[in-house]
């Protein structure tokens, strides 16, 4: 693996004259300032040669031009690379990347819709976050000129979505499902092509559940576009608090201390170890084995009390906060939170065991819903799900963040890609998570909890990233020089992650549908954002 | 597979006793904004106008607060008093308070079968209703059933702000729902559009879109307090809050 400023010193030399690096404040990341046509290759280089993972695409409507900001993250060393492209804004037509960067594809699908930029030779552009036939084909609510605030009024009756099917065969029908269907399941909608037995195709249309965080979060100020970003998903809140707080920390130059640091670390641990029990519980639901569900859902129920007598919430709103946490957590607090962690544990651990000699269990999700490690990485899946395919990236150990390189900790990682081994993976995770909660409660020094933000500091943009417990989480964010938001860019491992849905959903019956749909564990809310 | 019935019996039962005795187990509720404090500044610090200055008091407009525990914790002024409790199912609409005909009696009084649509949240509030079907809450118990068809359902759940593209399907479930019906909003975002609307793309609540007979605040209510809303839709329980906007002046506001 090269250094991240060879790296840098290569491209430079490759596209000599086109390509300029410049370091910013933080010391891991870098821009790199590409000319248009060469962005295609140069990313297509970062991805195959050297290595790299797609984070996301970042689009930005500047004062006199269009910025494209290509976010690439590696190992250690090689930090994280912006590339970034600009255009005069009468320039609308970008190249598209999807040729080389599979991973590319829903982000420039989702600039194309919301910004209304052309990727020339991207095949799909078209219905995407805006739903057909109910929006017209000009809005564009991104740009600075529409007004999020207002109600939208429709100049067109809603019509029904006509897909496109591809499948010819004889009987071959698509069978809909959504967008309000299930027990309690949130809205989209699948549309599942068939010859009768066998899933073909496997079409989800998401977004009904958009709330345009991006564009509402915009003109206002930061400690309100937290409560935002709490809320892109709720059970993910801490990590993506986190996240943004730390692209907010960034901009106004402030050193959080280290008590703060590791208290985040602890509850974001905390929330992990949450959210794989609640993934362990559904993947039990789906396949109809009710006394494991009791059991995953009576630790479930013990972990979010845990959180609200703990810290006040049960889902670890309002904590975050701009420089720090919103209130101290006594050190004896913390380890009575460990106590009762370490038996939840314990019964987690039980219940493993218990469904490892499940048979009826294990024929459900052995060998269904198969991703292998090349789709994985070709589609840029993170978090659990890559790891189970083999693609061993975690943020908190590629990149760390909030103190994370002091901790040691494994990173759970299994090759089939099935459906076992990303129940495997959850079990393993949220052993780890709480093994760095354990930690992180020992080595918590005394110190202030937040540095108050000095006001005013001005206009200014930077990148805040955790690894929340789907996957890694990216919150770009510029501010204006009253300190409100003028870009908030959030990029969440869902929305990777059900571009590669259909990996796993295809070429399997019916009935696995569901069990593939709860090993994927993925959330629509954090996609739609 | 005789481990797991023995794993289940040996777990024995966890159910609350709730609504026959109030649920004293910890981290069941995170709490309301209690209104009352004198000092009216504290108004300004809340981020969705939840906090109303009346008469030189604090009021608390509870289907707007979502739990930023900001006046919980501020450090500049004394910070506001925090309420307990979960019963926080509150009845609204037309026909509130009206005895039930026959018809809605036969229909609610017995097991109750509950759909729910997604309106847009942000799965905090799907997962607090997930919670009731766990052992703690189990609203089986009290002849609650999660349908996953409106037609067969007498409740209707929503979540959610009404996002743009769920207005319809939402408008469809409850045209689909046989009479007698209930709605119950579920949650800040249901009842006043919460951190995300009014917007371009989401509304401010379900009200605006179907009549709403119970609404049941926070974000998210915790599952109790979902229960307890249910309880009210079929008059099994009396309106926990007596006003939304909970005024000072008024005695025993509080919930709980």
């Amino acid at each position: 693996m090269a250094n991240w400023l060879d790296v840098l010193k290569q491209a430079e030399q490759r596209w000599s004259g086109k390509v300029h690096a410049s370091f910013g404040t933080h010391p891991r990341e870098c821009e790199l300032d590409c000319s248009p046509p060469i962005v295609a290759e140069l990313c297509g280089w970062l991805f195959s040669e050297m290595h790299y993972s797609f984070g996301t695409l970042i689009a930005e409507q500047r004062d006199s031009h269009w910025e494209l900001r290509y976010v690439w993250y590696g190992e250690g060393d090689q930090g994280i690379i912006h590339v970034v492209v600009r255009q005069v804004l009468a320039e609308e037509i970008f190249g598209t990347l999807i040729g080389r960067v599979h991973a590319v594809d829903w982000n420039e699908r989702e600039a194309e819709d919301l910004f209304g930029l052309i990727f020339k030779g991207h095949p799909r552009l078209g219905d995407f976050v805006l739903h057909n036939g109910r929006w017209d084909e000009n809005v564009t609510p991104m740009r600075r000129c529409f007004d999020g605030c207002l109600p939208y009024i429709h100049t067109q009756m809603e019509k029904d979505w006509r897909p496109l099917l591809v499948l010819e065969a004889p009987g071959a029908f698509a069978m809909p499902i959504g967008p309000v269907y299930s027990g309690v399941a949130e809205s989209a909608l699948f549309l599942l092509e068939t010859q009768g037995e066998d899933v073909v195709r496997a079409v989800p249309r998401l977004f009904y559940k958009y709330r345009a965080i991006e564009k509402i979060a915009e003109g206002r100020p930061l400690q309100d576009a937290l409560l935002l970003s709490e809320r892109c998903n709720g059970t993910s809140a801490f990590a993506h608090g986190m996240a943004f707080c730390q692209a907010a920390e960034a901009i106004e130059g402030l050193k959080v201390s280290t008590r703060a640091k590791i208290l985040r670390v602890l509850l974001a641990e905390l929330e992990r170890f949450r959210h794989h029990v609640a993934a362990i519980r559904e993947i039990c639901e789906s396949t109809g084995l009710a006394v494991a569900t009791s059991q995953a859902a009576i630790l479930e129920e013990e972990l979010l009390s845990l959180c609200c007598a703990f810290t006040g919430h049960r889902y670890l709103f309002g904590l975050n906060a701009i420089g720090g946490l919103t209130r101290d957590l006594e050190g004896s607090a913390c380890l009575e939170a460990i106590r009762v962690g370490r038996n939840i544990l314990t019964r987690l651990e039980n219940l493993q065991d218990a469904l490892r000699y499940s048979s009826s269990f294990l024929d459900r999700i052995e060998d269904v819903g198969t991703v292998s490690q090349a789709d994985a990485e070709e589609f840029g899946l993170v978090g659990p799900i890559a790891r189970a395919s083999g693609v061993s990236r975690d943020l908190r150990e590629l990149q760390p963040y909030s103190g994370y390189e002091h901790f040691s900790f494994a990173v759970p990682c299994e090759q089939e890609g099935d459906g076992y081994a990303r129940l495997r993976v959850l079990f393993s995770e949220a052993e780890e998570a709480f093994r760095i909660m354990e930690d992180a409660a020992l080595q918590l020094p005394e110190g202030p909890i937040r540095i108050e933000s000095v006001n005013d500091l001005g206009s200014g943009a930077a990148l805040g990233w955790a690894e929340a417990p789907r996957g890694a989480t990216f919150h770009w964010l510029r501010t204006k020089t009253d300190g409100s938001v003028a870009r908030y860019r959030l990029a969440t491992p869902s929305f990777m992650n059900w571009n590669g849905f259909h990996l796993a959903a295809e070429n399997f019956a019916f009935q696995d549908f569901p069990i593939i749909m709860a090993t994927f564990g993925l959330s629509v809310a954090e996609n739609d954002r | 597979m005789s481990h797991w019935v023995l794993k289940g019996l040996k777990t024995g039962i966890k159910s609350t006793r709730y609504p026959e005795q109030e649920e004293t187990r910890p981290g069941v509720s995170p709490g309301l904004p209690s209104p009352g404090s004198s000092f009216v500044q504290i108004a300004d610090i809340c981020p969705t106008g939840a906090l109303l200055r009346e008469n030189n008091h604090i009021a608390v407009d509870y289907g707007r607060c979502v739990h930023c525990f900001r006046c919980a914790r501020t450090t500049d002024l004394p910070p506001l008093a925090w309420q307990s409790g979960y019963e926080w199912g509150f009845l609204s609409g037309e026909t509130a308070g009206d005895a039930p005909t026959n018809l809605e009696r036969r229909t609610f009084g017995r097991s109750l079968h509950v759909h729910l649509v997604d309106a847009g949240d942000c799965e905090a509030c799907l997962s607090e209703i997930t919670q009731l079907n766990n052992p703690y809450y189990n609203m089986h118990r009290l002849g609650f059933f999660v349908t996953p068809t409106p037609r067969s359902a007498d409740v209707l759940l929503v979540v959610g702000p009404v996002t743009d593209h769920t207005r319809q399907p939402l408008q469809k479930a409850y045209d689909a729902m046989p009479t007698p019906k209930r709605v119950v909003a579920v949650g800040a975002c249901a009842l006043s559009g919460g951190v995300f609307g009014p917007s371009f793309i989401a509304g401010s609540g379900v009200g605006n879109v179907v009549p709403v007979d119970v609404l049941v605040p926070g974000c998210p209510p915790p599952p109790l307090a979902i229960l307890h809303a249910l309880l009210v839709a079929v008059d099994r329980k009396p309106s926990g809050l007596k006003t939304l906007s909970a005024r000072f002046a008024e005695e025993n506001v509080e919930a709980g």
